[in-house]
């Protein structure tokens, strides 16, 4: 049994509780919120131990691992806390807020033989990984450009404040959606070399980005573009797609299905003809011991929960791949702040940020 | 003309073919594109309206639905023609998730909650004021939550109120198994209805009515011929239907169109225990030959 700690019980950390909670080889010892009912709740009814204090949990409980989903300005010092006292960790995306500190808590974890993994769940989804599998095979040849898009309804009005409408707390599109779509460019193609072109636009947010637009550059004259908006109600929930176009042909892929279209010059792949090929979840899907919401939340506890036991399972979004990511939305922060290049007249900065800030900003460049 | 059960025991049963509403919302689990041109289309309650007439027409008249702002549409018109719909039958499925995950996102956890209850009532004053929940407030809870949801279905015909999956599947991943009982008895009490439970994981949810002491539970599963998100495995959802004493009630018979019709349904037929099918369809091709593989192979 691995002994586990559950951080932070909103919405990720709650149903995280669940799938972990129904782990056969897992014992969930002590769970930790600073909300009073959500504690009193779940002592009352489902008998887990609750904890109001992360510290007070650690002091009071053995644990082999913690699982930390609390707002992401947190997770840097609560995952260093945990760390130090030779826990695995899972945390939820993004890992921090600046990819330095993400960097020290990966070499950490590395320097205590610690398994971490963060919550990028998209590497677990059947499409995303058969993505992953054909370009593997080379089966679309040389990759020149890669697309990235999350959309859905997550701020559809001015109203509303969590800790997601807040930049400082690692709220807004960047990191809670753009995250996603930049973590699977960077599974597809490695480490951009740069950044350009990035627009962090307000749709309704008075504090953060609603949108997020940008092109990552590769080597080897690869391409990408991340194309986000968090404020679109035509989508049920969020969706998140890739397009790989490569000089044998083309990949596209969303949660459901994944349609290739190859060229008689592509290698020959099992199962693939030339011309268009679909390959839909049902088909793409590895049964789950427990299921809560889609697959691959469940399969990623699983992931962190094999690695403890054999640490020779290859790593899937570890900390150091996390980080990458962090680095990435960083480089597009500077980028969007520095603007873009202009043909003529007088310099015009996107629409970054809402009007009074901006104000505040040309009056301080000025 | 409704597909019931043969025999005359069995008025407590239900149909043996439901209606299910996944295509009117754009849910469709093998493809978006797919989702997206039934979500154009279902966008009117009329084009929903006229796929459920094919199915009344074709002796389909359970219908199994979310609590989706757009079913208060379809309510209306059934109590409007009785005659017309004298059986038909709605199953309610709460809640219609969505709206709350969407609330918790743009609220948090407690501010969804506050807006889900009646502005002036005990428990809001008592949410905002911080105190803690004692047992009678979680089910008060519970009680305003699910009179929330049925108040669109006032009128009509709700023998069962389902959990809907994701909030049946929480509960007993956090080993919450009161709140089950809790469910049941207000269905009961209050609309008379049977309470039935949707989940991914039936072998593992039985055992927890169990616990709860819900007898005899009505509980909805995938169920397919390739254990399409059927967690826990194909070998003990066979142990469960051979020997829990439940009420099986089948969806993703087709595994989202992974198998060929004829072959999905005569094999959910030939598992034991199966009390209906749950199946969408938006054709009335489709439903017809849904129905005429029914009749041929539900014995």
């Amino acid at each position: 049994m691995i002994r586990v700690g559950v951080v932070g019980l909103g919405k990720m950390g709650l149903s995280h509780l669940a799938m972990i909670n129904a782990h056969p080889e897992v014992s969930v010892e002590a769970v930790v919120d600073s909300t009073g009912y959500i504690l009193d709740v779940l002592g009352k009814y489902t008998g887990l131990v609750t904890f109001g204090d992360y510290e007070r949990m650690l002091e009071a409980v053995e644990l082999d691992a913690v699982l930390i989903a609390t707002p992401t300005r947190f997770h840097g010092p609560m995952v260093r806390t945990a760390l130090e006292r030779g826990l695995h960790v899972f945390c939820e995306k993004p890992l921090c807020l600046t990819s330095a500190e993400s960097a020290e808590l990966a070499s950490l974890a590395t320097e205590r033989g610690l398994v971490t993994q963060v919550g990028y769940h998209n590497r677990f989804v059947g499409a995303f990984r058969e993505v992953r599998r054909l370009l593997d095979l080379g089966a679309v040849g040389r990759v020149t450009h890669l697309h990235a898009e999350a959309y859905g309804p997550v701020v559809l009005r001015p109203k509303g404040s969590t800790w997601r409408t807040q930049r400082t707390e690692g709220g807004g599109a960047l990191y809670d959606y753009a995250a996603h779509p930049i973590d699977l460019l960077t599974w597809y193609a490695g480490a951009p070399v740069g950044v350009g072109g990035t627009v962090l636009g307000s749709v309704f947010s008075a504090d953060t980005e609603d949108e997020v637009f940008s092109t990552l550059f590769f080597e080897d004259a690869v391409s990408a573009q991340v194309s986000v908006n968090w404020s679109d109600e035509s989508f049920r929930k969020m969706t998140t797609r890739i397009t790989v176009i490569g000089t044998a042909g083309r990949i596209q892929a969303d949660r459901q299905e994944v349609q290739t279209y190859l060229r008689a010059t592509a290698p020959p792949i099992d199962g693939y003809d030339t011309g268009w090929n679909v390959r839909y979840t049902t088909e793409l899907t590895e049964p789950v011991w427990y299921y809560l919401r889609g697959e691959e939340y469940s399969a990623q506890l699983d992931h962190f929960i094999r690695r403890i036991y054999e640490p020779d399972v290859e790593a899937a979004n570890d900390f150091a791949s996390a980080m990458l990511t962090d680095r990435i939305i960083e480089m597009m922060t500077a980028d969007a702040a520095a603007g873009p290049s202009v043909t003529s007249g007088a310099f015009a900065p996107a629409p970054a940020v809402p009007a009074k800030r901006r104000r505040q900003l040309l009056r301080r460049r000025a | 003309m409704t597909i019931e059960h043969p025999g005359t025991t069995t008025a407590n049963r239900l149909d043996r073919v439901i209606f299910g509403d996944n295509q009117f919302f754009g849910v469709n689990h093998m493809s978006e594109e797919r989702a997206r041109a039934q979500a154009m289309r279902f966008q009117d309650a009329d084009a929903i309206m006229a796929v459920l007439d094919d199915a009344v027409d074709s002796g389909v008249t359970t219908f199994m639905c979310t609590t989706h702002d757009r079913i208060a549409e379809i309510t209306d018109r059934v109590r409007a023609q009785p005659d017309r719909y004298a059986h038909f039958t709605f199953l309610p499925c709460m809640p219609y998730a969505h709206k709350y995950a969407d609330a918790v996102t743009e609220h948090g956890m407690l501010g969804a909650l506050r807006r889900f209850l009646p502005e002036e009532g005990a428990m809001n004053a008592m949410v905002r004021g911080g105190r803690s929940l004692a047992t009678k407030d979680i089910e008060g809870l519970v009680t305003l939550l699910i009179d929330a949801e049925m108040a669109m279905f006032r009128g009509t015909r709700t023998p069962v109120i389902w959990l809907q999956n994701v909030v049946t599947d929480l509960l007993l991943g956090l080993g919450f198994v009161d709140a089950f009982a809790m469910f049941a008895e207000h269905a009961r009490s209050r609309y008379h209805a049977e309470p039935g439970f949707i989940t991914m994981n039936l072998p593992m949810l039985l055992p927890a009515l169990d616990r709860a002491g819900v007898a005899n539970p009505l509980v909805c599963a995938n169920i397919n011929k390739i254990g399409f998100r059927m967690s826990g495995g194909m070998d003990s959802y066979r142990d469960a239907l051979e020997q829990r004493p439940f009420r099986a009630v089948a969806m993703s018979v087709f595994a989202s169109g992974a198998i060929p019709a004829g072959e999905a349904i005569e094999w959910i037929f030939a598992q034991p225990n199966i009390e209906s099918i749950v199946f969408g369809a938006s054709s009335k091709r489709h439903i017809a030959e849904t129905v005429a593989l029914v009749r041929e192979h539900a014995v």
